[in-house]
This record gives C-alpha cells, sequence and structure tokens, in this order.
C-alpha cells in the first residue's frame, strides 16, 4: 500500500502539497477568452458527435461487460 | 481558413432555403407544443432556434444480430444560458444469439424461452437462440442552466421501454468553473429503476432446463417469477482542463452499483461428462450486486488541418473483470470544408470471477456460474470511417461506417474429449453502418 490514509500522519502534508502544486499547475495552464478560436469549434468539443456516441454507447453495452466512463453508465436496455 | 469556412456555414445556416425552412418551422412547432412552451417562446425573441440531430444506424452480425436504430434529437438554447436537449430513440433488433450452451459434435434441440417452440443447433455450431427479436423505444430529456456565477445544473430523466423490458432513470449533473473557464470540476448522480417481464418468466437460477414445449395450462415447475428488479446507482466525477490554444483534456472517475436481478433469464450453462458430452444445461445465475470503478482520460488536440480524440478508460468491478479501452479518432478537414475521420477503437476484459465455458457433470454446483462470452475473457478491435460535408443549405451530413470484431477467449476451460476440433470460443464479426443529418 503507497497510500494509507489512516495509519501516516505525515502523509496528510504530502497530500495537500500535491492537491496545491496541481492546483497552481492547472493555474498557469489555460487561455486568456479572446484565444478560444480553435476550442470553440465543434470539432474541439469533447463529445463532438453525441449522436455517434449515444449509438456506440449501446451497440458496447450490449455486446461488452464495460460501460460508461465517458458519462454515466446506466442500464437502459435489457440487452446485457 | 477554416474559420472562414465556419462564418460562411454560420450564414448559410440563416439562410435556408425555404422548403427546409418550413419543414424547421413545423418541427419547431410541434416541439414546443409537445413542451407547452409556446408562450414562453414568442417573448424570448433573442433565443436561437431548435437544432435537430437525425441518424440512422444498422448494425449487422454475420449470421447473428442485424438491428437498425433511429435517433431524433432536438436541441434549443434558450436566453441567459439555458438549453434543452430531447432525444427519442427506436431500434428494432432480429436474429440469433448465443444461448450460453456448449456446442457439440451432435445436432442438439433446445427449447425456446418462453417454452413455445424448439430449434435445433447443427453439430458443432455454437447453440444461438434464433428467436432474439426486440423492439425498443426511449426518451431522454435533459434541462441544462446556469446556477450562480460559474455553476451549471443539468438534469435530467429517462425512459426506456422493449416488449419485456423497461427502464426508468434520472440523473442529475453540478459543474463549477475555475481559471477563467480553463478549469471545471463536476460532479453527478444518476440513479436507474429497471424491470425485467421475460417471456415464458423468470427461471431459478441454476435450476435444469427443462427441454419441452410447454402447455400453457400446466403449472410452473422452475419459471414461476414473472417479473424482477434492480437498481443503478452511479455517481459521475470530473476535471476538465484546457491546456492550451489547441489542447483541451478531461478526467472521470465514476462508481456504478448495480443490485437486483443482475442474470440473463435467457443464458444457460452446459453440464458436460468427461467426454465433453452435455448430460444437461442449468441457467446461470449471478450475483445479486455489482460494483463498478471506471478511471476515464481523454484529450483533444487542434491541429492545423486536423482534430484528434484520444481516450483511454481503465474499468475494474468486484466480479473480476477489468477491462482496457483505447479509442482514437482522427478528423482531418479537407480544403472544400468536408472532413475524412478515421476511427479506431481496441477493447479487452478478463473473465468475471464466476465465469465457466461449461461445468463438469460431477463436480458440485457453484453457488454463481455463468457461460455468457459476454463476461469472459475477450478482445475487440473496430475500424471505421466517417465521412461529414455540409449541404448547399449549411446542413451537416455524415456517412459512417465500421467493421467491430469480437474475439472471445479460453480462460483455462479448452475443447476435450469429443470436443477436440469444435471451436467453443467463436469470433463474432459486425458491419456498422451510419447516416447523420443535422439542421
Amino acid at each position: 500500500m503507497l497510500i494509507n490514509f489512516g495509519v501516516k500522519g505525515s502523509l496528510k502534508p504530502m497530500l495537500l502539497l500535491v492537491a496545491v502544486s496541481i492546483l497552481s499547475a492547472c493555474s498557469s495552464l489555460g487561455v486568456e477568452p479572446w484565444e478560444r478560436e480553435l476550442l470553440a469549434k465543434d470539432a474541439m468539443a469533447l463529445t463532438s458527435s453525441p449522436i455517434d456516441a449515444a449509438l456506440d454507447d449501446h451497440i458496447y453495452f450490449s455486446k461488452e461487460a464495460t460501460s460508461g466512463g465517458r458519462s454515466f453508465g446506466g442500464g437502459g436496455c435489457g440487452c446485457n | 481558413m477554416q474559420l472562414i469556412n465556419s462564418t460562411k456555414s454560420a450564414k448559410a445556416d440563416r439562410q435556408l432555403k425555404p422548403a427546409n425552412k418550413n419543414l424547421k418551422a413545423l418541427l419547431s412547432t410541434a416541439t414546443c407544443a409537445l413542451l407547452g412552451s409556446q408562450a414562453v417562446q414568442a417573448e424570448n425573441v433573442k433565443e436561437d432556434a431548435w437544432q435537430f440531430d437525425t441518424a440512422l444506424m444498422y448494425y449487422g452480425e454475420t449470421d447473428r444480430v442485424t438491428a437498425t436504430e433511429a435517433i431524433f434529437a432536438a436541441k434549443k438554447n434558450f436566453k441567459n444560458d439555458q438549453q434543452v436537449n430531447l432525444k427519442l430513440t427506436i431500434d428494432a433488433l432480429t436474429g440469433a444469439s448465443a444461448n450460453g450452451a456448449i456446442a457439440q459434435p451432435t445436432v442438439e434441440t433446445y427449447t425456446r424461452p418462453s417454452g413455445k417452440g424448439q430449434y435445433d443447433v447443427a453439430a458443432n455450431e455454437t447453440p444461438l437462440d434464433d428467436t432474439f427479436k426486440d423492439t425498443r423505444v426511449q426518451f431522454t430529456g435533459q434541462w441544462t442552466q446556469p446556477l450562480a456565477e460559474n455553476y451549471t445544473l443539468s438534469a435530467g430523466g429517462n425512459l426506456s421501454k422493449e416488449y419485456d423490458y423497461l427502464s426508468l432513470s434520472v440523473n442529475a449533473n453540478l459543474a463549477r468553473d475555475f481559471n477563467k473557464k480553463n478549469t471545471t470540476v463536476s460532479a453527478g448522480f444518476a440513479f436507474s429503476q429497471d424491470t425485467i417481464t421475460p417471456e415464458g418468466g423468470i427461471p431459478d437460477g441454476l435450476s435444469t432446463v427443462v427441454n419441452q414445449i410447454l402447455n400453457p395450462d400446466d403449472a410452473c415447475t422452475n419459471k414461476c417469477t414473472n417479473d424482477d428488479n434492480k437498481t443503478i446507482v452511479d455517481l459521475l466525477f470530473g476535471v476538465t482542463q484546457v491546456i492550451n490554444k489547441r489542447m483541451i483534456t478531461q478526467f472521470n472517475y465514476s462508481y456504478s452499483q448495480a443490485d437486483g436481478y443482475i442474470t440473463d433469464p435467457f443464458k444457460m450453462v452446459s453440464l458436460v461428462n468427461e467426454r465433453g458430452i452435455t448430460q444437461s444445461n442449468i441457467y446461470e445465475n449471478r450475483p445479486g450486486s455489482r460494483a463498478k470503478h471506471a478511471f476515464y482520460g481523454q484529450v483533444k488536440y487542434h491541429f492545423d488541418n486536423s482534430v484528434v480524440d484520444a481516450s483511454y478508460r481503465y474499468m475494474t468491478d468486484d466480479w473480476e473483470i477489468d477491462s482496457h479501452t483505447v479509442d482514437t479518432r482522427l478528423r482531418y478537414f479537407l480544403a472544400d470544408g468536408s472532413y475524412l475521420e478515421p476511427h479506431f477503437r481496441y477493447y479487452t476484459q478478463t473473465a468475471a470471477q464466476f465465469y465457466q465455458t461449461y461445468l463438469m457433470a460431477e463436480q458440485a454446483i457453484p453457488e454463481f456460474v455463468s457461460a455468457d462470452y459476454r463476461i469472459g475473457e475477450m478482445d475487440a478491435y473496430t475500424v471505421g470511417l466517417k465521412y461529414g460535408f455540409k449541404m448547399n443549405q449549411g446542413n451537416d451530413v455524415a456517412l459512417r461506417l465500421e467493421y467491430y470484431k469480437q474475439t472471445p477467449k479460453s480462460s483455462g476451460q479448452e475443447a476435450f474429449g469429443d470436443l477436440q476440433g469444435i471451436d467453443l470460443f467463436e469470433e463474432l464479426d459486425a458491419i456498422i453502418l451510419q447516416v447523420s443529418y443535422s439542421f
């Protein structure tokens, strides 16, 4: 076990440090509002084709043991 | 150049041809009438028009299932960044699906789950129940709106009805933007209640399959339950981060807990003797709960003429199934505003702890067992190509062709005795063809 929340109290400041450094790293990332020309394109949306994604989710949900991840896995059909 | 193209198309969008405009107006009126929101719409003159996305998909497996699915989705942005999404999905399935029993060196006769008829399976062939047939209608609604400065709330519901299955679900998601909207943190919740009412009843798990046509007047033997339920609770936590002008990333963790009847009432497991010959078949029996953890990461990068979309998902559950999924797309913009998008997906999973290709007849039957290859060890890949273009009116059309291949694998159990030479882990090939139209 690398991380043991209960026992090692010295881990807490380390976790805090990691969290703070991630947050500060995030705040140095990114763009100004006027630099969003490419990001604003439909093709750059995280799910750029929601219909395709819905159809694919239905196929793989009914043929494989995994669902969800990108969004809710849920139920929805008696196909699995 | 791309920006010019999209500006042009936006202009084209506003200059819809009369016929198309009429259709759109008609559908808008119909959708508003359904929502009862005509009065509201009249006041909000600055709203966007309704946008419609439609698609027709054909899915065909070699010698097994074929499905046709139609989607009709409507979206509208109101004033104050409020948005409504409505979606109607209709699909029809027909064909044959594996019943879980093992292939045999002789012709075997099986009784349909309804008890109303029988079917024969040829020697050395994977037993497929050829009466697989269903039609599904699904309706989804989602409302999204800002809640306070930097907070967005989204809530929705879903209803899906098949001949023998009903699923009802609700969901809610809260997102918080930080850092000039470059970082978004979100948390979501979904609850689903499903009811299955299979024709012929729900069999008692592990009971012996009665292989004879049943008289409706006969008392039930081991299929005396008409319906059963399951609930699914999903939690989803996500972080979206803009890296730079060309790159955006997402990371999600999701937890899914299913409780209730998760067994497939149509699947059986064969009990075989030392030569591999089936002595009898029993109905499968799965645990009454399943907890899944999924970790999902995605990155999108905009090159000068293309967009790369790559994602990876790791799933692990308390049935001891682990899976890895890699999904990649490259949208390559062509000079005329159209695009080509090759797609590659790779998937691999380990078997559930209680998965067994067959059971030995002389051994004690375990508490949980399933021979459903979909929870066995398996690899799969998909290759596809999509072509999208704008019509003269500015409406989007896309064509998609994909090939999907599943390779189920042995997790220790092989063909033996009289089964030698029989393919117990038959591969499955499918073609996916899709036409999409947005207006």
